[in-house]
């Protein structure tokens, strides 16, 4: 097969886009909020402005891009503002965080992300025993497995990106996990396998069903998001479980990861009953190392924890387009976790400057912007360090109450689906359709498809199709199944045409398994994991491409290159298929019924037309066959 | 088999097989038939029961209480249609957007390839609205679909009332684990079948559609309402779908468990369950229930929208609500109730619907006859064939085994072969005749003779049909010279093989429409020679052929549902039966038209072929 590389493809690899940190404060006492607000000498710091009362209300300023000096001494205020839950000289960090996006649709989408730096290296010969805020177990798997980066996510539901529009980290449904392993690993099979069932264990899930049939060695799709720009993709390995179900024994220990468990801090606010109460819940864990600072003199390494979820406006019951910490979690804030130097909640309010979409209670006097998926977003932030947030009631209790009721689809620049055509048992295709609804611009994507080997595939019906012409692809890495073995990995770049739809199609043979082969429920189908859309998309707006500027955590995951595009993933839906499958349910009659065709009706059958009849002469008595011995013998015919 | 082996008894066997083939062939057809007859007597039968464990022992609550609301939804609905006079696509779109679905539409295009006269259409125009409820925590892998067609007239505004009250009721409960996809469809089968074709992007029957934006992984099962009254007395249950296909027994299984449990009164084929199975009466109700549903699985075509999904290996059914003239009335909620349940239930399953009967008949709703009970009544007729053929194939080697002449036998072989394969062929290109002409000829017809489309390509069916019979069949005079003994007796051994073979194929597929098709074939095929009176046999023959059977079921099939119709309307059905099964063919790609057309019919030709032989 062959593969022809592209350079453009290497390029996708240093992507993406970044924000413009916008520390912004405001001074006054708001009405709705009936706390004390601060007016700032400085108006950089919202630690400093905290402490002077002002009259003015709703202003915000923006710090300048490049300017980082303050950023970076804001920790560094925030320490000595707190004595006695900081080390002098940290050399591990924690930061949380919680986004919530209220949709369009009358949905709310929450993130979390946790964030937990320490400055160590897994990989010398000195053991790491001592650990504060880093989880032992992950730091151990660490360096006995020589991991260089990790990524694994637990997703349960499908994201919508039509009524959603982008999450901040994408994830496919079910399982996913993707592992760099440094070069110095030398039986890289060997240790994923040793690792998948590792991490199966510690996050009780089935990951240990991941094995050479489903794990590929993607090309070119993913690239390593930390310091390390290794493009070698034989310490690669990718493997997506789309028919794990995800619930609460997944959750318990992804939240004991936490440096405060489920005991302080946002992550309180993680009750499963309301979790899985909701339209999508989906959980990662991202392990890389980082930059401590601009010139990347000193590496650390980051884990980070983000947990996404979105409740349903319907299913919540009473109607009511209102939505509040305690509604969405049953619960509210009352405290940061104390270990955390950072700890904040935005609400994106971009859609609702002047407060006519929705009604925000408690109003907060900080403002932030941040430059995410090509767009320039506002966040209200409160800061959950600060007493004066949660006010005389000693609890935070968000509310967001809607005030028009309009649900539109909404048109992503780059928007992906996929299924399967045809009838019947025996063949069928594999559409997947890539929407880009840029008006002018094209943009390249880069597909990655995953499938079993017991679906076929004729990659010589490999069409794609933009506006009814032939689309030929810049780059194509296809690697042919074997079977039982590995699957098939189909790697492509195209260019997406502005404001039209581009078509991918293959047609596969389903393949008949051999009956210890089958799930035990066979009629159920077989999955077919989600394909993979990266793409760098044209951005709105400049991106911010100085990744050690202090961010949100939710806009820096994703290193930035470019100004003028950001990077996208997206995942489309797994597929259901059915395989031919034997009726397991009357195997008595089956064998019976064989046995009896093949036993009677075909063997004597067989028997009747190929014997030729004849009858048998009487057998002469002995005295005759003596005589015909002594015949024989003296040369005369005998009788 | 050792039987077999041993040539003395073999022959004793054999002879004794030619010498009462007759009688045994007589015993064989009324046992046939007497066994058929017998499948719809309720202690030969089973008692329905539900094999899928999803659905059984896991009880649902069914708490629909927007009965009333969807009435007015309905009544909403009918002002909207007759507003814009068809589909009001804009508002039906609006509905389904507020009650939070993900709305999409489907425009269709088809030219039929002749007017359809009965429902007054040719150039079909129309546009498809579904909504998709999005299950919460689903990675869109699975759906069930509800559909209802939005009918001319003031049809089925109920049953778009209570889809849009149901997809509401359903979008604020957690519990789905499938995508539900609302469906309304125009113009019935044809807007179905766009849909269907578009969501599955295949394109069997040249139907121009637009794609689908909006998919919800494999549909696993599907429910179609037709519902024209606020208040009903009874629900029909229709299974039979395109050729003859069947959903799974549990789908009706399901149905009949939900009607029992909210104490709907349910009936199939339109009648009503019935207690005394052992009077006479009793019998006959089941009986005629029964071969309702075997004359509508033998015509081939859908009877209900849903007949569609069968082909994409989706289980599917159609409810219709009857209001007739009983004093106990079922209202909209009990109904919306009754649906919750069944769509509650299929939600649950975990595996697609295989673990009941796909063949089956039901002599009532609560009794089913299975492919076991029912595949004897066949083989006993087509065991005749065999037995046919046995004895010819005796009459034809005993006279040449004590010759034992090799050159003598390849000459007749020779000669043989030519005589048999000409008519075989002749037959067959009529066949193809009877199969192409009809469509392709139309417009000449209606250029020279004062016809509709429609009359024309009928009457053509029927011209040509008739025209085979004229044909000169007796090209072995030509060929061989004269007509042998020998000569239309290998032409028989093969026409009645033929037919046994394809009895036996289409009886796997469809039942119904092979043992219709042998009822009538067999006796032709076992008593015609050149030797019987001419004229009676070949009046025999032409009351037995294909087109005759068709003839004596549509008037059949109108007795069984107490609306017999005088010989005049019969004939007018007749030819619009015909023209329909034609539609069928194209618009949805059933299958009977061909077969009778291109192998029923030829093979009943050999049959005409050797009755005059000499």
């Amino acid at each position: 097969m062959a593969a022809r590389r592209c350079s453009a493809s290497v390029v996708l690899l240093f992507l993406c886009g970044l924000s413009v940190f916008v520390a912004a404060n405001e001074q006054n006492t708001t009405p709705t909020g009936g706390y004390r607000a601060a007016e700032a000498d400085s108006p950089r710091t919202p630690a400093e402005a905290a402490g002077h009362p002002a009259a003015e209300d709703g202003r915000w300023e923006a710090t300048e891009v490049g300017d980082a000096a303050p950023a970076d001494a804001e920790p560094d205020e925030r320490d000595a503002s707190r004595p006695g839950t900081t080390v002098p000289q940290p050399k591990d960090d924690f930061q949380e965080e919680l986004v919530i996006r209220p949709l369009h649709s009358g949905d709310i989408y929450a993130s979390f992300q946790f964030r937990t730096l320490w400055e160590t290296d897994f990989m010398k010969g000195n053991k790491v025993s001592h650990y504060r805020l880093f989880p032992k177990s992950v730091g151990q798997v660490i360096s006995k497995f020589s991991v260089r980066e990790l990524h694994i996510s637990f997703t349960q539901g499908y994201w919508r990106t039509m009524q959603w529009g982008q999450p901040f980290l994408p994830s496919p449904p079910g399982a996913e996990l993707w592992v760099w392993f440094q070069d110095t690993v030398t039986d890289v099979d060997g240790m994923w396998k040793e690792l998948t069932n590792v991490l199966s264990g510690i996050f009780c899930a089935s990951l240990n069903f991941i094995d050479s049939t489903n794990t590929v060695q993607p090309s070119a799709s993913f690239k390593p998001l930390g310091i390390d720009n290794v493009t070698d993709h034989r310490f690669l390995r990718y493997a997506t479980l789309p028919r794990e179900i995800v619930c609460t024994e997944n959750l318990t220990p992804w939240k004991k990861l936490l440096p405060c468990g489920s005991k302080a801090g946002l992550s309180v606010l993680l009750k499963s009953e309301k979790l899985f109460h909701s339209s999508f819940h989906s959980q990662a864990v991202h392990i890389r190392p980082v930059c401590q600072d601009s010139e990347c003199k000193t590496t650390s390494w980051e884990l980070r924890q983000t947990l996404n979820v979105v409740f349903d406006l319907h299913t919540s019951g009473q109607g009511k387009r209102e939505w509040s910490l305690f509604k969405m979690f049953s619960r509210t804030l009352t405290e940061a976790c104390p270990l955390a130097s950072s700890s904040k909640i935005y609400i994106d309010i971009t859609d609702n400057p002047e407060g006519e979409l929705f009604e925000l209670t408690p109003a907060t006097p900080l403002l932030s912007q941040a430059v995410l998926m090509g767009d320039r977003r506002t966040f209200s932030v409160y800061d959950l360090t600060q007493q004066i947030t949660f006010g005389t009631m000693r609890s935070l209790n968000l509310l967001i109450r809607w005030k028009s009721s309009e649900g539109h689809m909404l048109r992503p620049l780059l928007h992906a689906e996929r299924y399967v055509a045809g009838y019947g048992l025996q063949a069928g295709e594999i559409h997947t359709l890539m929407y880009n609804n840029h008006p002018y611009r094209s943009f390249p994507v880069l597909l990655l498809d995953s499938v079993p080997w017991y679906l076929r595939l004729y990659v010589h019906t490999l069409t794609v199709t933009s506006k009814g012409k032939d689309n030929k692809p810049s780059y194509i890495h296809y690697q042919p199944s074997k079977d039982r073995e590995r699957p098939h990995l189909l790697e492509m770049l195209i260019q997406l045409p502005p404001n039209c739809v581009t078509e991918v199609t293959v047609q596969f043979e389903r393949a008949l398994l051999k009956w210890t082969e089958y799930t035990p429920d066979p009629n159920h189908g077989f999955y077919v994991g989600s394909s993979v859309v990266s793409s760098l998309v044209p951005s709105i707006v400049a991106m911010d491409t100085n990744s050690s500027l202090e961010r949100p955590l939710f806009s820096n995951f994703f290193p930035c290159k470019e100004e003028s595009s950001y990077f996208v993933r997206i995942y489309t839906e797994p597929l259901l298929v059915n395989l031919p499958t034997p009726d397991f349910s009357m195997p008595y009659n089956v064998i019976c019924l064989t046995c009896t065709v093949v036993a009677v009706g075909y063997g004597s059958l067989y028997n009747l037309l190929t014997r030729s009849f004849q009858i048998e002469e009487p057998s002469p008595g002995l005295a005759k066959r003596l005589a015909n011995i002594i015949r024989k013998m003296r040369g005369v015919q005998p009788l | 088999m050792g039987l077999l082996s041993d040539p003395n008894r073999r022959q004793a066997l054999i002879s004794l097989l030619t010498r009462l083939n007759a009688p045994i062939c007589v015993v064989c057809y009324m046992a046939g038939v007497a066994w058929f007859m017998g499948l719809a007597f309720e202690p030969f039968t089973l008692r329905t029961y539900m094999s899928e464990n999803a659905m059984g022992s896991t009880m649902v609550e069914e708490r629909f209480p927007a009965g009333e609301r969807a009435l007015a939804t309905g009544r909403e609905f009918a002002s909207q249609k007759n507003k814009v006079d068809g589909m009001p696509v804009d508002w039906l779109v609006k509905a389904m957007q507020a009650r939070g679905l993900e709305v999409f539409t489907q425009r269709f295009t088809r030219t039929l390839p002749f007017p359809d006269e009965n429902n007054e259409r040719y150039m079909v125009k129309g546009t498809n609205v579904y909504g998709i409820l999005r299950a919460p925590r689903a990675p869109r892998t699975e759906a069930l679909v509800l559909s209802a067609p939005c009918s001319p007239g003031d049809n089925n505004n109920q049953a778009v009332g209570l889809l849009l009250g149901l997809a509401q009721y359903f979008r604020n409960q957690i519990f789905w684990a499938k995508d539900i996809i609302f469906l309304v469809n125009e113009h019935d089968l044809i807007g179905m079948q766009a849909w269907l074709e578009g969501y599955h992007h295949t394109n069997t029957t040249g139907m121009d559609w637009s794609p689908l934006q909006g998919r919800g992984g494999s549909i696993q099962a599907a429910l179609s309402l037709e519902l024209s009254s606020d208040v009903i007395t009874s629900l029909d249950l229709v299974l039979e779908g395109l050729n003859g296909q069947l959903p799974n027994l549990d789908l009706a299984n399901l149905f009949y468990a939900f009607c029992q449990k909210i104490g709907v009164l349910c009936t199939i084929q339109g009648k009503l369950p019935r207690n005394d199975w052992d009077s006479v009466s009793g019998y006959s109700h089941a009986v005629q229930t029964m071969m309702l549903m075997v004359m509508k699985q033998a015509s081939g075509r859908p009877w209900g929208d849903h007949g569609l999904f069968l082909r994409y290996h989706i289980e599917a059914a159609t409810l219709k609500g009857i209001n007739s003239f009983r004093q106990h009335k079922t209202d909209t909620t009990t109904i919306g109730r009754l649906l919750e349940g069944m769509y509650r239930k299929l939600n649950n399953l975990l595996e697609r619907l295989h673990q009941s009967y796909f063949f089956y008949l039901m002599p009532s709703l609560s009794h089913f006859v299975s492919i076991g009970y029912y595949m004897p009544a066949f083989g006993l007729l087509a065991v005749i064939l065999l037995l046919r053929a046995l004895d010819l194939w005796v009459q034809l080697v005993t006279p040449a085994a004590p010759t034992e002449d090799g050159v003598v036998d390849v000459e007749q072989s020779g000669s043989g072969v030519l005589s048999v394969l000409t008519p075989l062929v002749i037959s067959h290109l009529t066949g193809t005749a009877l199969y192409m002409l009809p469509i392709r000829f139309q417009e000449m017809a209606v250029e020279h003779f004062p016809v509709s489309e429609t009359e024309a390509v009928v009457l053509t069916a029927i011209a040509v049909y008739t025209a085979g019979l004229a044909l000169p069949h007796n090209t072995h005079r030509f060929v061989s010279g004269e007509a042998t003994e020998q000569g239309w007796r290998v032409l028989k051994l093969v026409a009645v093989l033929y037919l046994a073979v394809l009895l036996g194929c289409t009886a796997l597929i469809n039942f119904s429409l092979g043992f219709i098709l042998a009822l009538t074939l067999v006796p032709v095929a076992a008593f015609i020679t050149p030797h019987v009176p001419k004229v009676l046999s070949a009046f025999v023959l032409v009351v037995l052929s294909p087109a005759c059977t068709l003839l004596f079921s549509v008037f059949f099939f109108q007795e069984l549902q107490e609306m017999p119709v005088s010989f005049q309307d019969g004939w007018l059905l007749y030819l619009s039966v015909i023209s329909q099964g034609i539609l069928d063919h194209f618009l949805y790609g059933s299958l009977v038209y061909p077969l009778i057309a291109l192998m029923v019919y030829p093979c009943w030709l050999l049959f005409w072929n050797i009755l005059f032989w000499k």
